[in-house]
């Protein structure tokens, strides 16, 4: 009578873990969440566009032709989203700004190469990229990918940790070392004249180019694309949308990326 | 009982000290805090209730939708007045004072918002 009570027991539990088991495992599998790699949906090849992405063409020329232009760019932008100023190379925060040649496109500095691209200055933000790195590296997703295809970020969210700031390959993101509100030791406050319409940041979270989503929201473009419309410098518009002008412009000329052969695929794209 | 004449003193003392936080602001419980409505509007986004109980739900789903989801900017109160989906933007438009509307709650209930530490209220002197 005891061993037939044992094996009782023993099918008994072990049909109970089969039963909590195999549907959980069952739903796991039939939702395709088990995926052997961590690449994004569609594997090789391109995949079909579905809905906007917002994608910017800089055309470096227009800018060599107006060196003034690209200052307009920054202080447009830097203005509007009460960008601070601190001061400093080490605290500095930036949503645009110009590099040289050699450190937008490290890939491409041949030994021989125009004199023209050394030390070239060049208009450089966030890539928006569609495969982010930063977005992967954030444990509190306060960064993110919208489906219009800007990577954005809620600041309430930010920790400061600044993983996304090692993640992103572009140094597109800053970090808010000091109160942005606060002022300098001469009493000259960081933020120059407050943009009523805009929130500042706090101390502690980073911050980085937003592509003007705000302004895209009530129709308007990007700041800096505003500026630098009359000048056709910046085209900005929807990639997807094959008879938007920033298609057309892709269409026709010939444009590289920052570091593309890392697959972050970025939205920006340049004219030399 | 034995030394009734300091215990029973002794034992008022204390209560009274005991129950001091009580009657001290005892006056003070009916004295709840009255925020300044705006004058040129009668209806707020949801109905006062609501707004009373759940105002940072609202907010923070406002900006969860218009962050992340990418929603709509303008929403429009039950008697279809339009009004924009933000704090700054928005609901400092009508309740355009700080400290006559948040403050007097905010600070009878002991509660302290970060809002302010990024956004900015209506003509704030920085």
């Amino acid at each position: 009578m005891d061993s037939k009570r044992r094996d009782f027991l023993k099918i008994a539990g072990l049909t109970a873990i089969a039963g909590i088991a195999a549907p959980s495992a069952f739903g796991t599998l039939l939702k395709g969440e088990a995926n052997a790699s961590s690449a994004p949906a569609g594997g090789h090849g391109p995949v079909a566009p579905t809905g906007k992405r917002y994608g910017m063409v800089i055309d470096v020329r227009k800018f060599t032709e107006n060196p003034e232009l690209a200052n307009q760019c920054i202080s447009a932008c830097h203005t509007i989203h009460n960008v601070p100023d601190f001061g400093n190379k080490k605290d500095e925060i930036k949503w645009i700004w110009v590099d040289s040649y050699e450190h937008v496109f490290p890939e491409n500095t041949q030994y021989k190469r125009p004199d023209a691209l050394k030390g070239m200055p060049i208009l450089t933000l966030c890539n928006h990229c569609d495969n982010p790195p930063c977005v992967r590296a954030c444990p509190t997703k306060a960064t993110y990918k919208k489906k219009d295809g800007i990577v954005g970020m809620d600041y309430h969210r930010c920790i400061g940790c600044r993983f996304c700031m090692a993640a992103c390959p572009y140094g597109a993101r800053s970090f808010n070392w000091r109160d942005p509100r606060g002022k300098d030791a001469n009493g000259r406050p960081f933020i120059k004249e407050i943009n009523q319409k805009y929130p500042t940041r706090m101390r502690g979270v980073v911050e980085k180019c937003n592509f003007c989503t705000e302004r895209l929201a009530i129709g308007q473009l990007p700041a800096c694309v505003e500026v630098a419309t009359p000048t056709k410098a910046l085209v900005f518009g929807d990639m997807n949308d094959p008879n938007s002008e920033i298609s057309q412009v892709l269409k026709t000329s010939f444009t590289i990326q920052r570091n593309p052969a890392i697959g972050t695929h970025p939205s920006l794209f340049y004219i030399i | 009982m034995y030394g009734k004449g300091r215990i029973i003193p002794a034992l008022i003392l204390f209560l009274g000290l005991m129950t001091t936080p009580i009657w001290y602001k005892s006056g003070d419980v009916s004295k709840m805090p009255k925020p300044e409505k705006p004058k040129d509007y009668t209806e707020c986004v949801a109905p006062v209730q609501y707004m009373r109980t759940s105002h940072m739900v609202l907010l923070n789903e406002w900006r969860d939708d218009i962050l992340r989801e990418g929603g709509t900017r303008v929403g429009k109160t039950a008697n279809g007045t339009e009004y924009v989906r933000s704090l700054q933007n928005g609901c400092m438009k009508c309740h355009s004072d700080k400290k006559k509307f948040c403050d007097t709650c905010h600070i009878y209930a002991s509660v302290k918002p970060y809002c302010w530490d990024c956004h900015l209220q209506p003509k704030e002197a920085m």
